[in-house]
C-alpha cells in the first residue's frame, strides 16, 4: 500500500508540473494549447542532446530545455496567438492554431530526432529499499525536484510583480489593462513560463522513463484530464488534478491488475461521472 | 444569388460530381482518385456533424468517437448477424444517435474548453472500449467484412451487389457522393429552417434564448444527436470500403483532424467542412511528393492560412461583397 502511495506522489508531482503549464496558458489567454505534449517531448530531447549526447551536467541540460521551451513558447505567442486572437471573429480559431502548432512541433522534433525511443544514463544509480517501500533513488531525485518546482512557480506566482500581474490577468483582462498592467507583455511572459514548465519537466523526466517522438499527444490528453478534474485556469486545481490523476493510475494499476490493460478507461468513465456532477472541476470558475 | 440561381448551382454541381467526375476519371485513368474523393466525401458527412455542434457554440472534438462506434455496429451487425448493409447504415447512425444522447444530457451542460476536453477524452475512452469489449474482437478487430449486397424492391434491383460489381470504386464514389449531398442538404435545410435559427441563438447567448423560452436542453440534444448520427453512418460506410474495423480506425488525431476540418472551411458556413475537407485531404495528399517534410509544410500552411484567414476559407469573399454593397 506505501509503494502505491509513494508511487502516486511521484507520478502526481511530474503531473501537476505539466498540467500547471497548461491551466496557465489557458487562464492568461483562453487557449486550449494542443501542443503542451509536444513541448514536453521538445524538452525531453534537447536535455537528451545535451546530457545523454554531449555529456554536460544532468541539472544544466534541464535549465537549458526550460530556456528553449521558454524562448519557443514566446516566439509562438507572439507571432502567432496574439495576432489571431485579435482579429479571429470566434474564439475557438485559436484551437485550429494550437493544433497545427502541434503538428508543427511534431514535425520538427520527428526531423531533428527521428523516431527511436531515446534514453540517457541513470542521473543516480542506486535503489532506496526498506521495509514496504522499493523506489529507485533517481525517481526520488526526480520527484522531490518536482514538487520543488511547483513550490517555487506557486510562490512566483503568488508574491513576484509578474506573477501578481498574471493572476490579475486571469481574472479580468480588461481591468487588468485599465489598472495599467501590460497585457500584452504579460501574456507573452505567461505563455513562455507555461512552455517552460512541459520543457522542465520533459527534461527531468527523460532520465526516467526516456523520450519518444510520439508521445506528445498522449501527454496532451493526460495534461487536460489533469485540467478538468481540478477545474480549467486555476493554479491549484492543476496540482490537485495532477496528484489526483497520479494516485488514480498507481491505485488502477495495482488493483485492476487481473482485468487487463483497463486503467484508463476506468479514469475517463470515472471523469465523465464526476464532470455531470461537478461541471466545473474541483475548483474551477463557471465557464460562460 | 436567388433561390433559381441557387438550385441551378446546386444541380450542376452534383452532376458534375456523379457524371463529369467519373468521366474524367476514366479519361485520364487516373483511377486512384475514386478512393481519395470517396475518402473525402464521407469525412465531409463526419465533419459536417461536428460543424453542426458547432453551430450550437460547442467545440466538438469527439466525432472519431461516433465514428468508430458506427463503424463497429455496422460491421458487427453484417459478420455475425448477418443483417444487409444498407439497413446497417441508418442503424448504426441511429444507434451513435441514442449514445450521444444519453452521453450529452450531462455533458452538454459544459461549455466551451470543458466541453471540448471531455469530447476529446471521449475519442479516446471509444478506442480503448474497443479494445476491452469482447463483442468488438480486440486489437485484432473485424476483418474480411462482405462488401454491401443488392437491394431489391418489388423485384427490380434498386442497387447491385457490389461484389458482382466490375469497379466497386465507382460503386462506392456514388454511394458517398449521393449520401453526402443529401447529408449537406439536410443541414442547408436544417440551417436555414426555425431550428436553424434557434440553434444560431444558443451559439450566441443560451440564457438569453433560455429566457425567450427556448427548450435549449431539447434543442442542443438534437443538435448533438444529429451530428453524432452523421457521424455513424460516415464511421459505417468507411468500415465497408476498407472491409475492416479496429479500434485504431478513427483517433484521437481523426476527431482533431474534422474540427479542423470545419475551421479551415469556416464555421459560419454549411459548405464550410466540405470545402475544409477537400482542401486539407487534397492538400496532404499532394505533399505526399515531399516525403519526410510532409508534415512540417502540411503544418506551415495550416499556421500560415490561421494567420492570413482566421475565420476559415470561405470569408475569402466577404470583403469583396462589402465593396460592392458601397
Amino acid at each position: 500500500m506505501e509503494q502505491v502511495i509513494i508511487n502516486g506522489l511521484y507520478l502526481g508531482a511530474q503531473y501537476a508540473l505539466i498540467a500547471l503549464g497548461l491551466t496557465l496558458i489557458f487562464a492568461l489567454m483562453n487557449v486550449l494549447n494542443f501542443a503542451h505534449g509536444q513541448m514536453y517531448v521538445l524538452g525531453g530531447f534537447i536535455t537528451y542532446v545535451i546530457y545523454g549526447q554531449l555529456g554536460l551536467p544532468f541539472p544544466l541540460a534541464v535549465i537549458c530545455s526550460g530556456l528553449t521551451l521558454a524562448a519557443v513558447g514566446s516566439v509562438i505567442e507572439r507571432f502567432l496567438f496574439a495576432p489571431v486572437i485579435k482579429r479571429s471573429a470566434r474564439e475557438e480559431s485559436t484551437m485550429l492554431l494550437a493544433a497545427a502548432v502541434a503538428f508543427f512541433l511534431d514535425a520538427v522534433i520527428l526531423l531533428l530526432f527521428g523516431e527511436k525511443q531515446r534514453g540517457v544514463p541513470k542521473i543516480i544509480n542506486g535503489v532506496f529499499v526498506s521495509d514496504s517501500v522499493v523506489m529507485p533513488y533517481d525517481r526520488i531525485v526526480v520527484g522531490v525536484v518536482a514538487m520543488a518546482m511547483i513550490v517555487a512557480f506557486m510562490l512566483y506566482m503568488q508574491y513576484s510583480k509578474p506573477g501578481r500581474a498574471m493572476r490579475a490577468l486571469a481574472q479580468d483582462r480588461i481591468a487588468a489593462q485599465l489598472m495599467g498592467v501590460n497585457v500584452d507583455r504579460y501574456s507573452t511572459i505567461g505563455f513562455a513560463l507555461g512552455a517552460m514548465l512541459a520543457g522542465l519537466v520533459g527534461g527531468l523526466l527523460v532520465s526516467i522513463t526516456g523520450v519518444n517522438s510520439g508521445i506528445g499527444g498522449s501527454i496532451s490528453i493526460k495534461a487536460f484530464l489533469m485540467v478538468m478534474i481540478g477545474g480549467a485556469g486555476v493554479v491549484g486545481g492543476a496540482i490537485a488534478g495532477g496528484f489526483i490523476l497520479g494516485m488514480m493510475e498507481s491505485v488502477g494499476l495495482t488493483l485492476l491488475r487481473n482485468f487487463g490493460d483497463v486503467t484508463y478507461l476506468v479514469i475517463f468513465a470515472l471523469l465523465m461521472i464526476f464532470l455531470s456532477i461537478r461541471p466545473h472541476g474541483l475548483m474551477g470558475k463557471p465557464w460562460g | 444569388m436567388t433561390a433559381r440561381q441557387k438550385l441551378g448551382w446546386v444541380i450542376a454541381s452534383v452532376a458534375f460530381l456523379l457524371v463529369g467526375v467519373p468521366l474524367l476519371i476514366s479519361a485520364t485513368g487516373r483511377t486512384d482518385l475514386y478512393y481519395t474523393l470517396t475518402t473525402v466525401a464521407l469525412l465531409s458527412i463526419i465533419s459536417g456533424g461536428v460543424w453542426l455542434t458547432f453551430y450550437i457554440g460547442r467545440i466538438n472534438i469527439g466525432q472519431g468517437a461516433f465514428a468508430l462506434i458506427g463503424g463497429y455496429v455496422s460491421a458487427i451487425l453484417v459478420t455475425q448477424y448477418g443483417v444487409s448493409f444498407w439497413l446497417t447504415l441508418p442503424l448504426a447512425g441511429l444507434f451513435c444517435a441514442v449514445v450521444s444522447i444519453v452521453i450529452g444530457l450531462p455533458i452538454l451542460r459544459l461549455r466551451g474548453v470543458y466541453f471540448a476536453m471531455v469530447t476529446l477524452t471521449m475519442t479516446e475512452v471509444a478506442r480503448l472500449s474497443a479494445f476491452a469489449l469482447p463483442i468488438t474482437n480486440g486489437a485484432k478487430g473485424i476483418v474480411n467484412i462482405p462488401l454491401p449486397g443488392a437491394v431489391t424492391l418489388f423485384g427490380v434491383t434498386i442497387i447491385p451487389d457490389f461484389a458482382t460489381l466490375t469497379n466497386p470504386r465507382l460503386a462506392f464514389y456514388i454511394t458517398s457522393v449521393v449520401m453526402m449531398v443529401v447529408c449537406f442538404a439536410f443541414l442547408y435545410r436544417l440551417v436555414h429552417s426555425r431550428v436553424g435559427k434557434i440553434c444560431q441563438s444558443l451559439q450566441q447567448n443560451e440564457e438569453l434564448a433560455s429566457s425567450i423560452g427556448v427548450n435549449i436542453t431539447y434543442m442542443r440534444i438534437l443538435a448533438f444527436a444529429v451530428s453524432s448520427f452523421l457521424g455513424g453512418i460516415g464511421g459505417a460506410m468507411f468500415a465497408a470500403i476498407a472491409q475492416s474495423m479496429y479500434p485504431s480506425s478513427f483517433g484521437v488525431q481523426d476527431s482533431v483532424n474534422f474540427m479542423l476540418n470545419c475551421f479551415l472551411g469556416g464555421l459560419g458556413y454549411v459548405l464550410g467542412p466540405m470545402l475544409g475537407t477537400f482542401v486539407l485531404y487534397f492538400g496532404w495528399d499532394l505533399l505526399f511528393k515531399t516525403g519526410d517534410f510532409q508534415l512540417l509544410i502540411y503544418s506551415s500552411i495550416l499556421i500560415v492560412l490561421m494567420l492570413v484567414l482566421p475565420n476559415g476559407l470561405l470569408s475569402i469573399r466577404l470583403p469583396v461583397q462589402k465593396r460592392a454593397s458601397l
